[in-house]
């Protein structure tokens, strides 16, 4: 009697426990959904050809926003340039490479402290050192260079995790057949790790691209009448005038704010849904 | 006629696993040499030795040399590289790489500047004959090599090292994973292969170990026991413990 | 031939071990700029006045604890969000979703993490401020209490990520046992898996409450930015500025070299130590965690 009374008890705690924590869950995940869905249906409407291939006029009140999202592509590119290969070879370097030591252990500190780094820190430390003590100036250059140092843990922790899954017995056999490690690693290591660094490379790319602190004063441009023309032009960018529309300038349309943050949205969702496409793929395709 | 001079060699790994501890043994050429024992006696650290896949390994300390041809492999400035071409090795578990039958068997020539395609065709059919597997997977070398069965698979990783045109051949329990009808297989592939190798290997049973060896060396925890012709080992080992074990009595 | 291709392999291994060393140097670089144009800060300002209570650099005051306490609450509140709701969510993913659920929820809860998080600011001014002003009855909406809803949020996907993980690693066979002794899944949650995860769980709380404090833009955007002193609770429903919103703000407008130049630096070494400080922590409690597996398993 009692043990049964004991065993329904307990059953209720779980049945209550668990709708309780799918509630939480639920919580959770509808303001994500409801944010992306809000923000199509607000913006939808304020997306035109025009507003994507035209220049911003009346103090940006009117035409389109054209140079910032030329301007956060030119930045997402520039930040590939630099932080794609350093990430990878410094993933690799970790994954292959490094012995278990005190050096490695002070690399992977310093890397987690990388990626915990506050945004508008690595806006100051691109200032201090890009834009004014090698005198890049506010520019394309020293705004990617920043998001690149920012970008390199996400892409080199992924990628690490990407090479480690590949089975040891691959680098035993490679080795024994007379391959140098190098050789392992360029003919059959990275190319198994591919889908894994890739989501790894644009999971980064997509923070870069969505990031305003780091770029306010390396290599944001308030307005600019026309598209950079070198990586020493500022520019402007889909964030940061985002921002600026948003809160800097007075009687702004709300249209075209919700029209900017839609295509901000879009740029990002793409490569993350990209990156999740990649890595599910390559998961049911793996057969080691 | 010795082909590998072992002297006195010792070796721990970092981990405090196995270790091999003072063996000296003569290794001739084209037979079949067994090493045998229970799991952690020392023999596929051995193996490992004599192709330097123990490099890779973290290895405390090791000392003695290891002869082949006369020249002492163990040394530093040794051509690991030329050597592993030298020293072939199949693995207990087949491990196909993620490449098409025909780029696993091409793998190591490539790698070591073979470019023609009529020589490296050549080693293709040559190596996949020799190890009886010719015949199974002539009309898909472009299939990846991993759709093979498990049998199939490790005679394919026997043609790669083959292909190489190695002078010696390590086999670490090769058909430890394999079916009896591919165990036969392999075993008559090593019977041929004798002829123009220097064949070491590590059988996964007393059995395999009687049926195959030429000569045959008892190892255990690290030090080897008893080395001789493999017959008269097998029917009269010298060693209480070689018979103990052949017996059955452990291991 | 072989020649040249051990000297390929040789400066291969090099350029790979330089990158590998090159997250050292740019920690340590950054830390070095942050050094070279805060410092003088020391110089220019009293350590008393820096500990004052009022900011207001165009008439010289540059107290920076309001800017702390702002910091603070805000990332306070933010944390006693994100961590019922990220801890919640992530055993609702590692134990109780059915395997198609895990497989929509993991890459949803990865997308608010990638939301840029000015849209997130954005929203936060047109729609949750207006919003909370009405319902809270507040003179203002743009509150630390907004900001403290919107950073939860950001840091929520890091908890989710990171306790999932430690949840997921967790030996299946704990759980088998805890069955089999007649325990039902909601006591083996409590008893056995969340404590066998305690470790990958701080951490998790850790690197959100990192998160939180460093971040920018959303905060910028929905804390009504004025730098007074939070000294109650109730300052948690008024307007509050943070350390990052104020370098964010007030860079772009200083001129290079001038004392509130150095004093921004200041407030960014400030961050970065803190950063460093909850990182440490958090990734010491991982590693301690995984030599004691390690130990375990061998």
């Amino acid at each position: 009697m009692m043990t049964r009374f004991l065993s329904r008890n307990r059953h209720t705690v779980q049945r209550l426990g668990f709708s309780a924590i799918t509630l939480v869950a639920v919580v959770t995940v509808i303001p994500i959904v409801g944010t992306i869905i809000f923000i199509l249906f607000k913006g939808g409407s304020a997306i035109s050809l025009e507003f994507l291939s035209g220049f911003p006029h009346d103090g940006m009140r009117a035409g389109g926003i054209l140079p910032a999202i030329i301007g956060t592509l030119y930045l997402t590119l520039g930040t590939a340039v630099f932080s794609v290969p350093l990430g990878i070879a410094a993933a690799i370097y970790l994954s292959e490479y490094a012995k278990d030591n005190q050096w490695t252990r002070l690399i992977r500190i310093a890397i987690i402290n990388l990626a915990g780094i506050p945004s508008v820190v690595y806006g100051l430390f691109g200032l201090g050192l890009f834009v004014l003590f090698l005198q890049f100036g506010t520019s394309i250059l020293a705004a990617s260079l920043t998001l690149s140092i920012m970008t390199l843990p996400v892409i080199i922790s992924t990628s690490e995790e990407a090479l480690r899954a590949v089975p040891q017995s691959f680098r035993t056999v490679s080795i024994s057949l007379g391959a140098t490690r190098w050789q392992t690693i360029s003919r059959i290591i990275l190319k198994e790790a591919l889908p894994g660094i890739l989501t790894g490379v644009i999971l980064g790319l997509e923070r870069a691209a969505g990031e305003t602190a780091p770029i306010l004063f390396t290599g944001a441009a308030f307005f600019l009448p026309r598209l950079p023309q070198s990586p020493f032009d500022a520019t402007m960018a889909l964030p940061y005038h985002l921002f600026v529309i948003s809160t800097q300038v007075p009687e702004m349309p709300i249209q075209i704010q919700y029209g900017t943050a839609l295509v901000l949205l879009v740029f990002v969702l793409t490569m993350n849904v990209i990156a999740t496409v990649i890595r599910s793929r390559a998961r049911a395709k793996r057969q080691w | 006629m010795n082909k590998i001079i072992i002297e006195n060699l010792s070796l721990q790994y970092s981990d405090g696993t196995e270790s091999l501890r003072d063996v000296s043994m003569g290794i001739r050429q084209n037979a079949v040499t067994v090493l045998f024992g229970p799991a952690g006696g020392g023999k596929s650290t051995l193996l490992r030795c004599l192709n330097r896949l123990n490099d890779l390994t973290e290895v405390k300390a090791s000392t003695g040399r290891i002869m082949i041809d006369g020249e002492n492999i163990l040394d530093p400035k040794t051509d690991v590289i030329a050597l592993r071409r030298k020293v072939g090795m199949v693995f207990a578990r087949p491990v196909p790489l993620p490449l098409s039958i025909r780029e696993n068997i091409i793998y190591g020539l490539e790698l070591a500047g073979e470019k023609r395609k009529s020589k490296l065709d050549e080693a293709v059919e040559r190596s996949l004959k020799l190890s009886a597997i010719w015949d199974e997977v002539k009309d898909r070398l472009e299939e990846p090599a991993i759709a093979l069965s498990g049998g199939q698979q490790q005679r394919i990783c026997l043609a790669r090292v083959l292909a190489l045109q190695p002078e010696i051949v390590l086999l670490d329990e090769p058909t430890s994973g394999l079916d009896p009808i591919s165990t036969g297989k392999v075993e008559a592939a090593l019977a041929e292969l004798k002829k123009e190798y220097t064949v070491i290997l590590v059988p996964h049973s007393v059995q395999q170990a009687a049926r195959t060896a030429d000569h045959a060396a008892f190892f255990l925890t690290g030090e080897l026991i008893e080395y001789g012709d493999g017959k008269t080992l097998f029917t009269n080992p010298k060693q209480k413990r070689t018979e103990d074990y052949i017996m059955g009595r452990f291991g | 031939m072989e020649k040249s291709l051990s000297w390929r392999e040789f400066i291969i291994t090099r350029l790979i071990q330089s990158s590998g060393y090159s997250a050292i140097i740019f920690v340590a670089l950054i830390f070095f700029f942050l050094l070279r144009e805060g410092l003088p800060t020391l110089g220019e300002v009293e350590t008393s006045s820096l500990l004052n209570i009022r900011w207001y650099p165009i008439e010289e005051y540059f107290g920076i604890l309001p800017l702390i306490s702002g910091s603070l609450i805000v990332t306070l509140g933010a944390t006693l969000i994100a961590v019922p709701f990220g801890i919640g969510t992530a055993v609702y993913i590692s134990e109780i979703a059915p395997r198609w659920m895990r497989e929509i929820l993991k890459p949803l809860v990865e997308l608010l993490g990638g939301l840029p998080s000015v849209v997130l600011g954005f929203l936060g001014i047109l729609v949750l401020s207006p919003f909370l002003r009405v319902f809270l009855d507040l003179p203002t909406g743009l509150t630390a209490f907004t900001g403290s809803l919107l950073l939860g949020g950001i840091a929520v996907p890091t908890v989710v990520s990171v306790a999932e993980d430690a949840l997921d690693s967790v030996p299946r066979a704990y759980r088998e046992g805890s069955w089999a002794l007649g325990a039902t899944k909601w006591q083996t949650i409590w008893r056995v898996t969340l404590p066998a995860a305690k470790s990958g769980v701080l951490t998790a709380i850790m690197l959100g409450v990192g998160r939180a404090i460093g971040e920018t833009m959303t905060v910028m955007m929905v804390t009504g930015n004025a730098p007074v002193l939070a000294t109650k609770l109730g300052s948690l429903f008024s307007p509050v500025r943070t350390m990052t919103a104020t370098i964010a703000a007030e860079m772009g407008e200083v001129a290079n070299g001038s004392t509130h130049y150095h004093v921004l630096f200041f407030i960014g070494m400030v961050l970065f130590i803190i950063s460093l400080i909850v990182n440490v922590i958090a990734s010491s409690v991982v590693f301690r965690a995984k030599k004691r597996a390690e130990r375990i398993l061998s």
